[in-house]
């Protein structure tokens, strides 16, 4: 980095985001992006520090020609440890081989006792990643092949805009060449451009859009990849818990005598969170820890605690209840507690109706059964704190450590590895809480380790839901009328969200088929529940499409129709509407997934097979997916022959990537469909293993997904991590369908085709 | 600076020097390594292995190793590490993740074939996966469908198709090739 203030040693890219050049010690070019206020001053130097970490930066390039890239969000088996850093690489012209990649880890530093995030948006799972990547990363990238560019130039006394790059090297017209290793350490002196350096025209694009393997792969293989579980601090002590049943439940007797005459048990201490306490703005059980030196000893301990536990007022509540309720209040003429959408006039439209269909359907609760549990390792210093934490959200990660210990906000270190799978779990930091508290206890550091019974017993669930449709067509089958109740405990009640919102985790107000019938309704109905409950991947498509999509199946078979053609009249021509929550629904798009996936699928075949076929569609956030589904009923055995799955998802940063988290997601819904429920009696939840909530095995599931992936580079990346959940379940239900005759409009599927056949 | 000297130390058979006894324990081997552990011999292998030796390849899946992430390999055969009391293991072979590759850092051709197949989702479970698939080959060489189904890993992320065709790779003596 240039000393001399007169430089510029970075560029405004929006009103809060800056481009810097942030160091050349050793002989490395680095270039970070960064938040910033308007009026704010040049990064200090004295933040540069010595280690890519310290510097809020994104690509280094040291002298040997290696380049080190950081991995801004949390990977929890999304790729975007491996498509990110790609992003980067391809508007830098880098080497891939020649590129290693670290997790970023949380980037903060303080501004007036306020937290400024040095890396902007950092936040894994959430289908935001690349989207938001395409936006500033691609700059990053841009910005440090200027630089170096403009090094060449200098050095050859040939016009940068005479050199090309190539896979790490600037090339000269008279075939000369320089590596970037060799240029990096004068192209960190050169003060940047007053405006942003020109992005890549996409026709030179080496990386986006080739397939590329997860960066992580050789470790991961090898075992040496580190989770957060993995990590250790020395003198750290184990802590086990034992949560209360009830999330508003009290402590009523603790006996610690046996647990503490356990060799190797060092303490036992009480947490008592009290609601209101600061933990942020989610639901803690009070618990009770063991600290012990290893894990064995803790868990022994654990064994030997005698405890006895006093419901709250959670303790009469059954999930068999609370669907009475929802049924009975959606039977009721109760107003709704949000009205969501209403175009037209429904009950108009019901009047001038040729035809009207009726149908409910039930989804469950669920939970998020991550592969790795909730653990988190903290160690507390006087004035520091550091974390190993596996979270998809390092910045409410922070928030929440910030609350606990009143630190500063760039006292706060918190290292995110490798995430043991998110899928909504990890945006909330109730573990984290929970080892902070501790360590401040036992005053050592502590690693925090939940048993898998704990996080089955004790997770923000997905609330269970009811879903009444009314349909109504004219004449000639056109859908006059929809009319969509619904009725669930929201996942943002106790969440700071004001009432009038809580619905929107609930139903989305462009769903399908909103925006395609003239006369559409939509009402939500909030259930009241002490069953603590969050965010759940695919939230609250899952649950909708499922809905929608049978329905609209049902709809196609009351009236003898193919439900292929019943759904392409519903999109009707190929067009663009606009949607409430902004962006379009492209209704050719959304069609073309359905056609793909139709037409590999041989579905014309449908009414003749002896297997069952199935389809659904969906369009989530500007991307569109379809699934087809072939299903044989084998006696009483349910076996799926093939499931096909396209999508539209813009332009593909990795398409290998793209495949497994399509294939992936829709492994993960067809197993969440056929198998899986919470249920909870007198306030106690009543699955706490595999056993009771089995996940499918290799068995129950097909043997290949085939994907379809359109080819769409003229759109802007849409993300892509749960796009295939919500359309493989209802898919999967009308298949079942076709080929055993038997309607399931309840999940788990399983359970239901039993009981019906 | 005045080099360091090196003191030389008499060996006399001074009867003042009682050389400590060997600790009694249990012998175990574990990816060829040998160790002695003296303490708990209940204490299941799982902990061994991740506390006090920190092979943390092999991960907690759960109570009863329900998921399969704790898959090891014991005298060739896949089993639970949380449900092996240390006890029962005195003088038998362990094989944990660490140990499939090569000394000079080859992989096993399981392993080659994950990569090669990308059949990583958060790869948490990851090594269960291929503790499982390996001791599968050991018992059919050239495994069907119906066998691959039984493998008892569980994984919410979905690699189970990519898994698959990394077996099936690897059967087919395809593993590392294009």
């Amino acid at each position: 980095m240039s000393n001399d203030p007169t430089t510029p040693n970075q560029i405004r890219l929006s009103r809060r985001r800056f481009l810097q050049v942030l160091a050349g010690t050793a002989g490395a070019l680095v270039v970070g992006i960064r938040m910033a206020d308007a009026a704010d001053a040049p990064l200090p130097l004295a933040l540069l520090g010595d280690t890519f970490h310290d510097l809020g930066a994104y690509v280094r390039i040291d002298a040997d020609g290696s380049v080190l890239i950081g991995a801004r969000d949390p990977d929890t088996g999304t790729g975007v440890a491996t498509s990110l850093p790609r992003i980067i690489a391809d508007e830098l012209d880098a080497d891939w081989n020649r590129v290693s990649v670290v997790p970023l880890g949380l980037g903060v530093t303080e501004n007036n006792g306020q937290p400024r995030w040095t890396y902007g948006r950092q936040i894994g799972g959430s289908g935001g990643s690349i989207p938001a990547a395409w936006n500033d990363l691609r700059q990053i990238g841009a910005t440090a092949r200027w630089l170096l560019l403009q090094a060449a130039a200098r050095r050859l006394g040939v016009p940068a805009n005479k050199l090309r790059c190539e896979a790490g090297t600037v090339i000269a017209p008279d075939g000369r060449r320089f590596t970037y290793g060799s240029l990096a350490a004068d192209a960190g002196k050169i003060a940047l451009p007053v405006s942003a350096p020109p992005l890549k025209d996409a026709a030179n694009y080496q990386l986006i859009g080739k397939p590329a393997g997860d960066v992580d792969a050789r470790e991961i293989v090898t075992g040496l990849t580190r989770y957060a579980i993995d990590e250790h601090y020395g003198d750290a002590v184990v802590a086990v818990l034992v949560h209360c049943p009830w999330p508003d439940g009290t402590l009523a007797h603790i006996d610690t005598t046996d647990t503490l005459a356990v060799k190797g048990v060092l303490k036992v201490v009480r947490l008592r969170p009290e609601s209101g306490q600061p933990l942020g703005s989610t639901v803690i059980a009070p618990a009770v820890a063991v600290l012990a030196e290893d894990t064995w000893s803790a868990l022994q301990g654990r064994e030997k605690l005698k405890l006895e536990w006093k419901p709250g007022a959670s303790g009469s509540e059954s999930s068999y209840a609370l669907e009475q309720q929802a049924s009975a209040l959606l039977a009721g003429k109760t107003d709704p507690t949000a009205r969501v959408r209403n175009d037209g006039n429904v009950d108009a439209a019901s009047r001038k109706a040729a035809r009207r269909l009726d149908a409910t359907y039930y989804q469950p609760w669920l939970a998020h059964a991550t592969a790795e549990p909730m653990n988190c390792l903290v160690k507390l210093d006087k004035d520091r704190a550091s974390l190993v934490v596996p979270t998809q959200a390092p910045q409410r990660a922070w928030a929440v450590v910030q609350r606990l210990t009143g630190l500063s906000p760039a006292q706060i270190d918190i290292r995110v590895p490798r995430v043991g799978g998110g899928y909504g779990r990890r945006l909330d930091h109730d573990y984290v809480a929970e080892a902070v508290m501790l360590a401040r206890a036992i005053d050592k550091p502590v690693r925090l380790l939940w048993t898998r019974g704990q996080d089955f017993g004790h997770d923000y669930y997905r609330s269970g839901s009811v879903h009444q449709l009314s349909a109504t067509l004219d004449r000639k089958r056109q859908l006059l009328g929809w009319n969509q109740r619904m009725a669930s405990a929201s996942a943002l009640t106790q969440r700071n969200m004001p009432d009038n919102r809580l619905w929107t985790s609930e139903l989305h107000v462009d769903q399908l088929p909103a925006a395609l019938v003239p006369n559409y309704r939509s009402d939500w109905y909030a259930l009241d529940s002490a069953i603590p409950r969050g965010p759940m991947r695919g939230m609250p498509h899952l649950s909708n499409a499922f809905a929608v999509e049978s329905f609209i199946d049902e709809i196609a078979h009351s009236m003898k129709e193919d439900p292929l053609v019943t759904h392409l009249r519903m999109l009707g021509a190929p067009r663009e509407l606009p949607l409430s929550a902004g962006g379009t629904l492209d209704t050719g798009r959304l069609a073309n997934v359905l056609k793909l996936v139709t037409d590999r699928i041989e579905w014309k075949n449908w009414l003749h097979s002896v297997n069952g076929l199935g389809i659904a569609c969906w369009h989530v956030d500007g991307a569109y997916v379809a699934h087809a589904i072939e299903v044989a009923m084998q006696e009483q055995k349910l076996v799926i022959q093939r499931v096909v799955c396209a999508a539209d998802v813009g332009r593909v940063i990795n398409p290998l990537g793209l495949e497994g988290q399509l294939a992936g997601a829709t492994l993960d819904a067809l197993s969440t469909a056929l198998n899986l429920a919470i249920t909870f009696k007198d306030g106690q939840i009543q699955q706490h293993n595999y056993k009771d909530y089995p996940l499918a095995s290799m068995a129950q599931l097909p043997n290949a997904i085939e994907v379809i992936v359109v080819p769409a580079d003229d759109r802007p990346p849409a993300g892509a991590s749960f796009l295939a959940m919500p359309t493989a379940a209802p898919a999967l239900a009308n298949a079942v369908f076709r080929a055993s005759a038997v309607r399931v409009r309840r999940l788990p599927l399983m359970r239901e085709l039993l009981r019906m056949l | 600076m005045a080099p360091v000297q090196a003191q030389a130390v008499p060996v006399t058979s001074d009867s003042s020097i009682v050389p400590e006894k060997a600790r009694d324990g249990i012998d175990l081997e574990i990816n060829g390594e040998h160790y002695r552990h003296t303490g708990d011999p209940q204490m299941p292998l799982l902990w061994y292995l991740r506390d006090v030796l920190r092979l943390t390849g092999t991960k907690y899946g759960g109570e009863r190793g329900e998921n399969g992430a704790d898959l090891v390999l014991l005298d060739g055969k896949a089993v639970s590490a949380i449900i092996q009391p240390l006890a029962k293991l005195a003088d038998r072979q362990i094989v944990t993740v660490e140990g499939l590759a090569g000394n000079d850092g080859s992989l096993h051709p399981m392993q080659q074939a994950f990569v090669d197949e990308d059949a990583i989702g958060c790869g948490y479970c990851t090594p269960g996966w291929l503790i499982a698939a390996i001791d599968l080959l050991r018992r059919k060489p050239h495994p069907g469908d119906d066998d691959i189904d039984q493998l008892p890993n569980l994984c919410r992320c979905g690699c189970q198709t990519r898994v698959r065709r990394a077996i099936k790779r690897v059967a087919a003596g395809k593993a590392g090739q294009p």
